[in-house]
């Protein structure tokens, strides 16, 4: 219980603010608009499962916007010209691995600072794609929007996509013996490797494994609108480091899971529609995500510090 | 001793109490420090030693008690108060500012605060070079503190205490890290600072320094002081038994296994990287290998080739006869060698894990077939462990970072043991542990060649080279350079340690 003190005061607050506003916004679970709320952060909740485990290995990744928009372009055109859904999905999946396996090469092939290579990645995957496209939407042909099901089909699809693989990391990072060399790797790379893991490879895979979620997020963000913008994950690396920082995963590595990830996020995502059924001025949204951060990242040094003495 | 009661003492504590919570770490120390004496501070680890110099450094405050420096009285010091009574403390490690010269480091502590002040390089200079040669030491002012050894680091520490003006100096395990030669530069220096009519308070765990440096000696024991004698009136068994309070049957178990197969041959073996070359060796099932020599001879640098850690690139490795290629401790572990490092803090357990998970770090693959955790199987293995290594936690679920040190060691050795490992090599398996967990490590080692392990210990304590090697190979310059028998004496070792280094200084 007190392990997980933070994931636990994360799901508190949120019930909290979800309890407030039965009681002064009923009007807030409306069906319809809570499912298309819940459906809009799966694509991000998708990312911060990614980064969540990048950053459980003591890393970052700041360019998961600009894949982001790379694979949601790149899927848009493959779907414009002709190819099936079936098809796309895959493939923008590989396209985000890629560049997962770039960043990853950089990061734990050579030992570069994470922060340095993603910062140039993120700049040079935008202004290439700014200078391809031109800022350009796509336009998507019938059939791609909701793949096809039609809305609530589709919306659910995605929902329980999303929860999926937030499921599967979740249970992996605990069960399965990897999930423990990220945590281990994580805390101290050097005793890690001394005790037979292979950190290179874990920080690798861990960075290939994030390109790939980004991919996936792409496709179930852009199957939500009859077109693609061209930057539509313009400002992604921060929200989903925002969410698994406020989730009480530790930026300094080796601590923290993706259900307070997950329950970080939410309590972002609700801000701005609890302000709406409020009726607060929207302009708080921002301010008050920015103190939530604080608020968790003071807990976290509080925290360490009653540690250390 | 006579000559030290004609003058007050310049410290004196009175009945110094202090506790963390539910433990008490002191109940009423008295304990006298006169100038121009070296007073050693012996104890296990707990003792109580790191909590009364902290009261004396002003790190902490105490619950009751009294300390007198100089004639006045206090109830309590603050850091800034004891440094400007001349209260100075070298630690273990060193605490430069790596990426500054030693001239910059020096100034930063004794120059005056104002950031706006402008530096007066020269006279900086100037007082560097001035404190440096106060302590013998030959460094550039204009070196940067990293490219310095250990015991260089030290110095500078040491200049900075005498430019303070330190009337008091407190060495905190001073000699952990340093060669034979290095460490009797340090006495010459501690020697004459004593003469200059400085107290010095020493710790350490090494009994022989504090006969060859020390005049008087308090022991402390669960929080309490035993006693202090004057060296001059006890022997180390008697010094022994202060500190444990009973007879620590001496102290090394003996050798039972015979020698079987051979497990590991080395024909020339070396790695340009860390400067070792030509090894040559056979280690048997059965048998502890001792590895003796200077730090830096090249011991930790071949078990680190051996583990795979920085690959061996000439001569040829054999394990049970078999030619083996080494490129990684995975591979190592495959073969069945097992490694525990030196530094357990940074490379022997992860302090953040839990105790069972650090014992099942090397024995995923056979522990868990598929890589699902079992936690049920993990749970008994770390039990197992627990209960023969008698490893003391509170829970196999407690974080390895709270443990004592000899434990986290125990940890260490568990996580090595469960991989059934045919050759093991322990880097310094009890430094800085105290001596009940020492003489448990000890039993384990041996227990370990019973079981028919190969045994490869490094150590830089000679007693315990000689009293748990049935073999000892002795490095030097990053080559082993004897080989001798279990049975041979401090003196051979030493010198063929020092080779013709045994005149000259250490380079």
């Amino acid at each position: 219980m007190k392990l997980y003190f933070r994931e636990v005061s994360v799901a508190v607050a949120l019930v909290v603010l979800l309890g407030a506003l039965a009681i002064f916004a009923p009007a807030f679970y409306q069906p319809q608009p809570l499912l298309s709320l819940l459906t809009r952060e799966m694509p991000t909740l998708v990312v911060a499962c990614g980064a969540a485990l990048v950053i459980i290995t003591r890393q970052i990744d700041i360019s998961v916007g600009s894949m982001f928009s790379v694979c949601s372009v790149c899927a848009g055109l493959l779907a414009a010209s002709g190819w099936p859904l079936v098809a796309v999905l895959p493939a923008s999946v590989a396209i985000g691995a890629v560049m997962g396996v770039f960043n990853g090469a950089l990061v734990a092939g050579l030992g570069l600072p994470s922060i340095v290579v993603t910062l140039a990645t993120m700049v040079t995957l935008r202004q290439s794609l700014n200078l391809m496209r031109q800022g350009e939407f796509v336009n998507l042909p019938d059939g791609v929007q909701w793949f096809g099901l039609g809305q609530f089909a589709g919306q659910w699809t995605i929902v329980g996509a999303a929860l999926l693989v937030l499921a599967a990391l979740g249970l992996g990072m605990r069960h399965l013996a990897v999930g423990r060399f990220v945590y281990a790797v994580g805390s101290n790379a050097e005793a890690a490797r001394l005790a037979g893991v292979r950190p290179r490879l874990v920080t690798f895979l861990v960075f290939v494994l994030m390109g790939a979620l980004t991919g996936l997020a792409a496709m179930m963000n852009i199957v939500q609108s009859p077109q693609v913008q061209p930057l539509s994950g313009a400002g992604l690396e921060l929200k989903v480091i925002a969410a698994v920082v406020v989730g009480g995963v530790a930026i300094s590595g080796g601590r923290g899971n993706l259900w307070g990830a997950f329950a970080g996020l939410l309590l972002l995502a609700c801000v701005s529609p609890a302000l709406t059924h409020l009726r607060i001025e929207a302009y708080w949204e921002k301010a008050i995500q920015g103190a939530i951060i604080l608020l968790a990242v003071v807990a976290d040094g509080v925290r360490m510090r009653k540690e250390k003495s | 001793m006579a000559k030290f009661m004609a003058s007050a003492p310049i410290l004196e504590l009175r009945g110094i109490e202090k506790s963390f919570a539910a433990v008490r770490a002191l109940r009423g120390v008295d304990f006298d420090l006169f100038g121009g004496e070296v007073h050693a501070l012996l104890g296990e680890n707990g003792a109580g030693k790191s909590t009364l110099i902290k009261v004396v450094t002003g790190a902490h405050r105490p619950d009751a008690g009294t300390l007198t420096v100089g004639g006045r009285t206090f109830g309590a010091l603050e850091p800034g108060a004891a440094r400007h009574l001349g209260i100075a403390c070298i630690y273990q490690q060193p605490a430069l500012f790596p990426d500054l010269t030693v001239a910059e480091n020096i100034g930063l502590r004794l120059e005056g605060s104002g950031s706006l002040r402008r530096v007066d390089w020269r006279a900086r200079e100037r007082r560097a070079a001035e404190l440096l040669s106060r302590v013998d030491a030959d460094i550039p002012t204009f070196a940067e503190a990293r490219s310095l050894s250990m015991p260089e680091q030290q110095l500078v520490e040491i200049a900075c205490a005498l430019g303070a003006g330190a009337r008091i100096l407190v060495m905190d395990e001073p000699t952990a890290s340093l060669t034979r030669t290095e460490q009797e530069r340090l006495f010459a220096v501690v020697r004459e600072l004593r003469s200059a009519g400085t107290g010095v308070i020493y710790i350490s765990h090494r009994l022989e320094e504090i006969f060859a440096l020390a005049d008087r000696v308090t022991v402390l024991r669960d929080g309490a002081s035993v006693g202090t004698r004057a060296v001059g009136e006890i022997d180390e068994a008697g010094l022994i038994r202060m500190m444990v309070g009973r007879e620590v049957n001496q102290i090394y178990p003996p050798s039972e296994s015979e020698a079987g197969e051979v497990v590991l041959s080395l024909e020339g073996v070396g790695c340009a990287a860390s400067g070792v070359s030509g090894i040559s060796l056979e280690v048997r099932a059965g048998e502890v290998f001792g590895l003796a020599g200077l730090v830096g001879a090249g011991r930790t640098e071949l078990a680190r080739i051996l583990f795979g850690v920085s690959p061996a690139d000439a001569g040829t490795i054999r394990m049970r006869g078999e030619v083996a290629t080494i490129h990684s401790p995975a591979d190592a572990i495959a073969l069945g060698i097992a490694y525990v490092p030196e530094d357990r803090r940074q490379h022997g357990v992860i302090l953040e894990m839990p105790v069972e998970q650090n014992a099942t770090m090397a024995v995923h693959r056979t522990l868990f077939p598929g890589g699902w955790l079992r936690p049920r199987r993990e749970r008994s293995l770390a039990a197992g462990f627990i209960k023969s290594l008698s490893i003391r936690t509170s829970s196999p679920a407690a974080p390895a970072g709270s443990l004592s040190g000899g434990n986290q060691q125990k940890v260490s050795v568990a996580r090595w043991l469960a991989t059934k490992p045919k050759l093991m090599i322990l880097d310094e398996p009890t430094q800085g542990v105290d001596v009940g967990a020492k003489s448990e490590i000890h039993r384990i080692v041996r227990q370990m060649a019973r079981e028919g392990m190969a045994v490869i210990m490094i150590s830089s304590d000679l007693p315990e080279i000689l009293g748990m090697s049935d073999r000892i190979g002795v490095m030097r310059g990053g080559r082993l350079t004897k080989v001798l028998p279990g049975s041979s004496d401090a003196h051979t070792v030493m010198s063929a340690a020092l080779g013709q280094a045994a005149n000259g200084g250490s380079s």
